[in-house]
């Protein structure tokens, strides 16, 4: 599958809230809840407002994350995405 | 509709219509002493009809209507009419009440803090609740409601919803040594919720019916087993809370702000326990904790 | 005076709020939730001398319609997420349209199912991005699935799996067996953009819409809150166009909706006040009142102060001459048959 472009949900339509091993994320609007963890709440951070793909969230969490073995780093954060697309809190670019 | 009774539950004012006389006037005879405001408008309105006119007389089955309808909702018999109008009540509130983030949970407060107490029916959060409210020694409790807390979204607070208290089972034995009999509705049996009494709560209690508590204390209830006491994290309160308001999703961020801010404020244990007794000891004891 | 007489007072503004009786009140909340109609009461009396009890219980109803308001948007948005990936285009039909565009009947109005409009030629593509996009059937059994594609102006609904909300797909706004068939690429071609960026209807047309969707396809179920929108969409639409009537009735006229144009706009007029303008030129259009409209009136008067309908052979009547609009007799007797049989 090619390397689908996304887009973070700008920053002002979010409100996040740790809530110990969850984070809490209201999305203004959808009105919806989402619980999440690692490394959600990282990605949507990573993506600031930028349109992002794959290559680029890696080489930007590398830095905070020791992410080895690139293939398997990536499909895991292409999974997550799609995640994140479903959710509706990153639309593709 | 033929017969009509107003009555003010916390901050909630029920209209509730009725074909038949008698759920009105066994609703009349339980919330006697609450207090009574028949000129305020209704917040929400509960209807207890035949589905056709000759039912209101041949093996009459009560439907419970109102502002809100669930369609496959089975009636009941006249005889257990009470329950009906209870059901209608709570079926009202919970679909209809938009002022506070709506907890199925019961509660009781002293000194101005509350203590929460969510769980399923069966977990024994209604039977606590109502046993802490008749407490003989130290008895300063104060009942709040046996199945709704409200959290006002703005400030925090708990407020009560102190309807009559619905006793099931063996818990109306256990009540029912330890208050006036005069207190106690009439007895429902082998209803499809099992046996139910309802009690009124304490004169005190429906006095202070529109006092706020702070929320000091938040407590998951099991009934059965062996005693134990486990600390609950924010994020699983804050799951198991969202999944325990009936309004959650309906108020939107004012929702999420109440319910992150509550669970980080107030201290969160699932408790398991074998008898009231044990779980009274255990309430006191954490309340202690807590309230230091 | 009945609650839903003053209800509808109220809404129409020929009623001072502040000299109801405390007690009015019951049934005119009454009768407004059982149209799902107490928020769009609330907004409308924002600003007037309430109860305490009522202006309370007005804010939290204004505060609720605003949540659901966005949860129904966020639907359109998530529609097009799904679709524009693909190229196809949609229209947003009925309530979500009406908030996209900011009418004024938007306030406070419920807003149901997501309703949109593609073109016929899209619709088996659009069926597939949507369910490749997390909708699912809604379970149905093969009789009505059948008779969804067959014969309506609608695939049989869509319910999304997390979100637990209904789409309607339409490829025109009447059935296919329906009598009138308006021209559903008219409508999409002409369609305009709002500044949230969804097409919806142009006023004309979504004007008409408003009136065919509670005269021509229903049985006037929430019809108190369709001739609502149909007065506030028509007074909203005057006020940028003084001749928007002669627009309207060119368009009425091109989709066979005439009769059912003036009727909801005689309606509207008559419970809401609604500007009538009759013109003889260019076009002939006049707002004669006929005989059927004080049973149509009647009809949606008919609520107790308890918010329950009160004439059920009025309601009966009506079930069947919304069967009947939609139906040829020979497939309604069919379609009878076949209800019955399954009980």
């Amino acid at each position: 599958m090619a390397d689908r472009t996304y887009r973070a949900a700008p920053a002002d339509a979010l409100r996040i809230e740790p809530l110990g091993e969850l984070t809490a994320i209201f999305d203004r609007r959808s009105m919806q809840t989402h619980l999440v963890v690692a490394p959600m709440p990282q990605i949507l951070d990573a993506m600031g407002a930028d349109a992002c793909n794959v290559a680029d969230l890696a080489a930007r969490l590398a830095a905070a994350f020791d992410l080895d073995a690139a293939e398997d780093a990536r499909s895991i954060l292409a999974e997550r995405l799609a995640e994140l697309a479903t959710m509706g809190l990153v639309a593709r670019a | 509709m033929r017969h009509q009774a107003r009555i003010a539950v916390g901050p909630v004012q029920f209209r509730i219509g009725s074909d038949w006389p008698e759920p009105i006037a066994a609703l009349e005879r339980l919330y006697a002493d609450y207090p009574r405001d028949d000129a305020r408008p209704a917040d929400a309105t509960v209807r207890l009809f035949a589905a056709r006119p000759w039912r209101r007389w041949v093996r009459p089955s009560v439907h419970i209507g109102g502002d809100f309808i669930v369609p496959d909702a089975l009636p009941l018999p006249l005889s257990m009419g009470l329950l009906a109008a209870e059901m209608g009540m709570n079926l009202q509130v919970a679909l209809g009440w938009r002022r506070h983030l709506l907890l199925h949970a019961s509660a009781v407060a002293r000194d101005g803090r509350a203590l929460i107490m969510s769980g399923e029916s069966g977990s024994g959060k209604s039977t606590l609740a109502a046993l802490l409210g008749e407490q003989a020694d130290g008895g300063d409790w104060r009942l709040m409601g046996d199945e709704f807390t409200l959290i006002d979204p703005v400030g925090g607070d708990a407020f009560a919803f102190p309807r009559a208290v619905s006793l099931k089972n063996q818990a109306i034995a256990e009540v029912a040594a330890r208050v006036d009999a005069a207190r106690l509705g009439p007895l429902l049996a082998a209803t499809p919720k099992g046996d139910i009494r309802h009690l009124v709560p304490r004169a005190d209690a429906i006095a202070a019916m529109h006092e706020p508590a702070r929320p000091a204390l938040l407590l998951f209830p099991r009934f059965g087993g062996e005693t134990s006491v486990e600390r609950m994290g924010e994020g699983e309160a804050f799951v198991r809370l969202t999944e325990a308001s009936t309004n959650y999703v309906a108020l939107g961020e004012a929702g999420f702000a109440a319910l992150t801010r509550f669970v980080r404020e107030t201290p969160a244990f699932g408790i398991s326990y074998s008898d009231s007794a044990a779980g009274l000891a255990l309430v006191g004891q954490l309340w202690a904790e807590a309230a230091r | 005076m009945s609650a839903v007489q003053i209800f509808v007072d109220l809404l129409a503004g020929r009623r001072d709020a502040a000299a109801l009786a405390s007690r009015d009140w019951d049934g005119v909340i009454g009768v407004a939730r059982s149209e799902a109609m107490l928020a769009t009461l609330a907004h409308r009396l924002e600003r007037a001398a309430l109860p305490a009890p009522v202006a309370a219980l007005f804010a939290d109803q204004r505060a609720a319609a605003k949540v659901a308001q966005a949860q129904a948007l966020w639907e359109a948005e998530m529609a097009r997420r799904a679709l524009a990936p693909a190229g196809i285009e949609f229209v947003l039909l009925k309530g979500a349209a009406y908030a996209a565009a900011g009418m004024s009947c938007s306030e406070g109005r419920q807003i149901g199912d997501l309703d949109i409009l593609v073109l016929a030629s899209d619709i088996r593509r659009a069926e597939n991005e949507l369910l490749n996009a997390g909708w699912e059937w809604v379970k149905s059994d093969p009789y009505d699935d059948f008779y969804y594609r067959e014969h309506m102006h609608e695939l049989p609904p869509l319910i999304h799996k997390t979100r637990d909300r209904m789409i309607d797909v339409h490829h025109t706004i009447l059935p296919r067996t329906h009598r009138i068939t308006p021209d559903a690429l008219l409508l999409m071609s002409e369609a305009v953009e709002t500044s949230s960026g969804f097409r919806v209807l142009n006023p004309a047309a979504m004007v008409c819409h408003c009136a065919a969707h509670m005269l021509a396809d229903g049985d006037l179920q929430g019809g108190l809150r369709n001739l609502w929108d149909l007065h506030c969409l028509t007074v909203g639409f005057l006020k940028d166009d003084p001749d928007f009537y002669l627009t309207l009735i060119e368009e009425a006229h091109r989709h066979g909706l005439t009769n059912v144009v003036r009727r909801g706009l005689r309606l509207a007029n008559s419970l809401y006040g609604t500007p009538l303008q009759p013109y003889v030129a260019p076009l002939m259009s006049s707002f004669e009142p006929e005989l059927a409209d004080d049973f149509y009136i009647r009809r949606l008067l008919a609520r107790d102060d308890w918010g329950r309908v009160t004439r059920p052979l009025l309601e009966q009547a009506f079930y069947i001459r919304s069967h009947w609009l939609r139906m040829p007799p020979a497939m309604l007797a069919k379609h009878l048959w076949t209800k019955w049989r399954k009980g």
